[in-house]
């Protein structure tokens, strides 16, 4: 350990304490949530570190006041985090909804798990990628990030607390069993090297703060509460006020900005990672765990001469949408390996627009796919 | 082609089987450098039945943290033996603890017996067995150096244990080297 309270230099790590640590140089300082394995560690690992750093560890009866727990706080001016798995998140959706609704930044974690419902509480699965995105009723845009190793479980934390920030709203990280217990060494910098996105706070006087009054980029700066400027929050749609203002334009108005500022910086949140797709005539689109397991079939099928390129989304929500179309022009077939019965493969198929075939490899979870059954499906769809 | 070796640990709930693995693991990830991945699964039923752990060590990435082709296993207790050492290839080197040794246990061609806790308990101390057979690991495998192994165990144990569980690795070690200049058929793995 070196700068005191941080950590810095070489760990071998597991996935979870790698987000746990993550977080706190990230500048969280307030954590609540529900033991359920497999996120439990990154709540032990919390309950640990918070009060070395001058934060705060709850835990609470469940994980609806988990999730409400973490968007008060916000509101109290500190970054705050939750974790938990598939029957957790589950729960949390309704306030994650509202966090949406309050423009509230947050990050909240799922180590995913098989379900449904109690599933395979040990062993992994991807089952809750399209719940990430449509989880928590009404329309809304989300953020969502997926680390393929405990390195990227503890940038990407980071990242999506800058997110949060920047964007004002709730963010995803949506691991796995498989990544979040998996152990690997981590490299940690000095946290003074750190890239942190500040909250944004009014620059103007409290009499002419409006809580909900969007700047250029659509998000509206956010005083915390009891620090002079008068906030109203409320989870039905509100003016610039926050006041409740029940009519279709409000409304049109608000939720219209709440989908926009995700959007309409697409652009600048979509992260990939890509290779060998310029010539290729099969691409491998996967995240996660199941991205790193398909290196080994996409290198296989390479020494076979096939030409496949891959597609790793470490921005899940927004879907790179554009891209995606883009790749489908240029290729014969999409593979989708994921660890559910098809949930990002939907997406990949409707944005391929049946300019390119698109082939999921499913798998039902409790473990991540053989990389043969992937092999098996890029040759036959290379043929 | 790089090599890839899959060891798997396996033991009683509290005999130190994962505290053995994390420090093997960690001994080439940080002190070798090399690429190491360690996985845990545990069960509901867990507590006070088998566990085990499984390392991948590589000189490149490591793709897939699971085990499909097992260089090393190691069992100290017959239940876990049972549950976790089923599979093997012909060279793979199973290491048991000598209590837990009976007949047709040799699946593969490699079958090493430890009196690991025999050594532990003459060094006063039983719950070092782990060590022992660390130790023992070590040198018939040669997966990893002895210096990186001594490095991660002391920086892994708890305090004021350091000199009682670096005795009990070197005496594993010795036992080892032993070994394998008294049984040259069964030398290094791999």
């Amino acid at each position: 350990m070196s700068d005191g309270k941080y950590l810095s230099g070489e760990f071998f790590m597991s996935g979870d304490e790698a987000c746990a640590e993550g977080a706190i140089n990230a500048g969280c300082r307030f954590f609540a949530g529900y033991p359920i394995t497999p996120a439990t560690e990154i709540a032990e690992r919390m309950s640990e570190r918070m009060p070395e750093v001058g934060g705060t560890y709850m835990q609470m009866e469940d994980e609806l006041a988990s999730m409400a727990a973490i968007l008060g706080a916000s509101w109290g001016g500190v970054k705050a985090m939750t974790a938990t798995s598939g029957p957790g998140f589950s729960l949390m959706m309704e306030n994650i909804g509202l966090g949406v609704m309050l423009e509230t930044p947050c990050v909240v974690v799922d180590i995913q798990r098989a379900g449904p419902s109690t599933g395979l509480p040990t062993l992994t699965g991807q089952g809750d990628m399209m719940q990430a995105r449509w989880g928590s009723h009404g329309c809304y845009s989300i953020i969502a990030l997926a680390p393929n190793s405990p390195q990227e479980l503890y940038d990407l934390t980071i990242t999506a607390f800058n997110l949060s920030e920047q964007y004002r709203l709730p963010v995803l990280i949506m691991s796995e069993a498989a990544t979040g217990h998996m152990y690997e060494k981590i490299v940690i910098r000095p946290v003074s090297e750190i890239e942190i996105t500040a909250r944004r706070k009014p620059v103007v006087p409290p009499d002419e703060y409006l809580p909900f009054e969007p700047g250029d980029d659509l998000v509206p700066s956010m005083a915390s509460a009891g620090s002079g400027y008068r906030l109203h929050v409320t989870g039905l749609t509100h003016d610039e006020r926050g006041y409740p203002t029940m009519t279709a334009e409000a409304q049109s108005k608000l939720v219209r900005r709440l989908i926009d500022k995700v959007e309409r910086n697409k652009e600048s949140i979509i992260r990939l990672e890509e290779d060998g797709i310029d010539d290729a005539e099969v691409v491998v689109c996967s995240y996660g765990i199941s991205a790193r397991v398909s290196l080994i079939a996409i290198e296989q099928a390479r020494q076979e001469g096939i030409k496949v390129g891959l597609l790793r989304l470490i921005t899940v929500w927004p879907f790179p949408e554009d891209r995606v179309r883009e790749i489908a022009g240029h290729i014969g077939a999409f593979v989708v390996p994921e660890i559910n019965c098809g949930q990002i493969s939907l997406e990949v198929e409707r944005c391929a627009g049946g300019k390119a075939k698109t082939v999921l490899v499913p798998h039902m979870g409790g473990r991540v796919h053989d990389p043969e059954s992937i092999l098996e499906v890029i040759r036959q769809v290379a043929r | 082609m790089a090599r890839r070796h899959e060891i798997r640990l396996c033991g009683r709930g509290g005999q130190g089987v994962i505290l053995a693995g994390h420090i093997m693991a960690r001994a080439a990830a940080i002190f070798e450098h090399k690429n190491a991945t360690l996985i845990q699964d545990y069960g509901p039923e867990a507590r006070g039945g088998a566990c085990r752990t499984d390392i991948v060590i590589s000189d490149d990435r490591v793709l897939y943290p699971y085990l499909s082709n097992p260089s090393v296993l190691m069992a100290m207790s017959q239940q876990a033996f049972n549950q976790y050492c089923p599979v093997n290839r012909d060279d793979t080197v199973v290491i048991v603890e000598e209590s837990i040794l009976r007949p047709g246990m040799a699946r593969g061609k490699k079958l090493l017996a430890v009196p690991a806790r025999k050594i532990a308990e003459e060094l006063g101390r039983g719950a070092v067995a782990n060590m022992v057979m660390l130790g023992f690991l070590t040198a018939v495998t040669g997966i990893v150096s002895v210096k990186a192994m001594k490095d991660s165990i002391l920086a892994s144990v708890p305090k004021n244990t350091e000199e009682l569980n670096t005795q009990a690795f070197d005496r594993g070690y010795a036992y080892g080297l032993e070994k394998i200049s008294t049984t040259p058929a069964k030398g290094k793995a791999t």
